[in-house]
């Protein structure tokens, strides 16, 4: 018996690098499906983790960049502001709603906050392929439109992750930050002009 | 009987036993406060005797007082000292705007508002949102006014939100902090009858300062005169606000004293609004003069006659 169980403790360790590597992308892809259709599940809080914030902070962040070389007329977010925003943005959701008596834990907030930036990042692909066409103002209403919708999913996916673990009497408190949060990246994504 | 085991204090053990072994013992558990108002045991699973006096509305009033005092002095470094300053509701956060949208002469925000439980909730929020107001409506107006010229290369400008950022948030801590120092050390002179502690004050402040996140968003307008006038209203509002709650704590000073105060406090609340406007946002002249750049807009207005 004592040595079954230490060959199970073991097993992830022997394994060859591919399986713990898939195993990961597979939890993060499961995530991305979750936040694309949200429906109130457990998912994303039972089993947090960190990667797929990660990923889709960096590619926000990259894509946010411009190839402009004279870096003084650039007025554009750095790519560490953008790192910072969505970050100490995240962990100062985090800390508020934990304040206001919310019994999410801090990593489990973290990673919700993060995966439902998901929308936001398909909405800047779609941005930056749109910028590939013709300047103009149909081209502005047509981003406009696709950042609107992907932060109102945004804003309903993390709701309906987020908002069960609030006090009822306080859940208006807890949302609007997310409200702010999702809505200051969407204006970094709209404002942006390679 | 069971009853008689039940009065003794000590005798978890015996309560426990009596409930196990007979279910319809009156054994008191903290779910049935009406069933003996003299002392209990504590429910079977001993969770302090504290918790069932203060339910129970015990005579021992003065042990209740004590708990009600104690809500507040968690030693500041677990999370819960910091839990008591978001101790809000959702309404609550709502009178307390409206009440800073619509002073009321006579009625003092702090009393009517905030004395019970000042929070951190509201200023830091209202901070938050009056940066990114200021920050986002600053560029859009910039590109609306700058839209026709061909030289203007549109950035947006992300240096501007760290400086919105240190601005307000200075405002909102260092000037009241500054204030109670103040009070404090004029209450030590003078008996005011009226003293606020400086959470109520960095409150009041953050409150007073929700009437700019509309004029924030206004400012797009690209005219001067409705520019001006947004700014008169905001500070008409905000200003008598701050002037009519912190009244009451000089009027008990020498007269010139309490007038500087009030005076000061109007003064640097204008100064923020004015040097928002100023910095955030650039002056509307290229709707009034012929601009310097005039060959690109005379072809423009040229092929539009044509």
């Amino acid at each position: 018996m004592r040595s079954r169980i230490r060959e199970f403790d073991s097993s992830t360790l022997n394994e060859s690098v591919q399986n713990t590597i898939m195993r990961d992308l597979k939890a993060v892809g499961k995530k991305f499906m979750h936040v694309l259709y949200p429906r109130k599940s457990n998912t994303l809080l039972r089993d947090w983790d960190l990667w797929g914030p990660l990923i889709l902070c960096v590619t926000l962040a990259l894509m946010l960049q411009r190839g402009s070389v004279d870096s003084e007329k650039d007025g554009g977010p750095q790519f560490a502001e953008v790192f910072v925003i969505v970050w100490f943005g995240a962990v100062t959701i985090t800390l508020n709603s934990k304040l206001l008596g919310g019994n999410i834990s801090f990593f489990q907030s973290l990673c919700v906050l993060g995966y439902c930036i998901l929308p936001l990042t398909v909405a800047m692909l779609v941005c930056r392929l749109v910028l590939l066409a013709e300047p103009g103002p149909i081209n502005f209403m047509v981003r406009l439109f696709v950042v609107i919708v992907m932060f109102a999913w945004s804003i309903i996916a993390s709701t309906a992750f987020l908002a069960d673990s609030q006090p009822p009497n306080r859940k208006a408190l807890a949302v609007y930050p997310v409200f702010l949060f999702y809505f200051v990246i969407s204006w970094m994504i709209l404002t942006f002009t390679p | 009987m069971a009853a008689v085991d039940d009065l003794r204090f000590e005798e978890f053990g015996d309560a426990a036993a009596s409930l196990a072994a007979n279910s319809d013992t009156t054994t008191i558990s903290i779910e049935d406060p009406g069933d003996t108002p003299k002392h209990q045991p504590g429910p079977p699973g001993g969770s302090g005797r504290e918790e069932d006096d203060e339910l129970l509305g015990n005579d021992d009033s003065d042990k209740t007082e004590l708990l009600a005092g104690q809500k507040k002095s968690s030693p500041f470094w677990t999370f819960e000292y910091y839990q008591t300053f978001f101790d809000v509701d959702t309404y609550q956060v709502f009178d307390r705007i409206k009440g800073s949208l619509l002073p009321v002469p006579g009625k003092n925000f702090v009393r009517l508002y905030v004395r019970s439980n000042p929070d951190l909730y509201g200023p830091f929020w209202i901070c938050a949102t009056l940066v990114f107001a200021i920050a986002i409506s600053g560029n859009l107006s910039n590109f609306l006014i700058h839209l026709g010229e061909k030289t203007y290369h549109y950035v947006p400008e992300f240096r501007k939100v760290s400086i919105a950022a240190t601005v307000v948030y200075a405002y909102a801590w260092l000037v009241p902090l500054a204030l109670w120092g103040f009070l404090m050390w004029r209450n030590s002179k003078v008996m005011n009858i009226v003293s606020y502690s400086f959470l109520e004050i960095v409150c009041v402040y953050g409150y007073s300062l929700f009437i700019y996140i509309p004029t924030a968003i206004l400012w797009i307008i690209p005219q001067k005169a409705v520019r001006w006038i947004l700014v008169m209203i905001a500070l008409g509002v905000s200003g008598s606000v701050l002037a009519m709650t912190f009244w009451p704590a000089v009027r008990e000073d020498n007269r010139r004293i309490a007038l500087a105060t009030i005076v000061t406090i109007v003064l640097l609340h204008m100064l923020l609004s004015v040097g928002c406007l100023a910095y955030f946002f650039d002056a509307p002249e290229m709707d009034h003069l012929p601009t310097p750049t005039a060959a690109p807009n005379q072809t423009v207005a040229a092929a539009k006659l044509s």
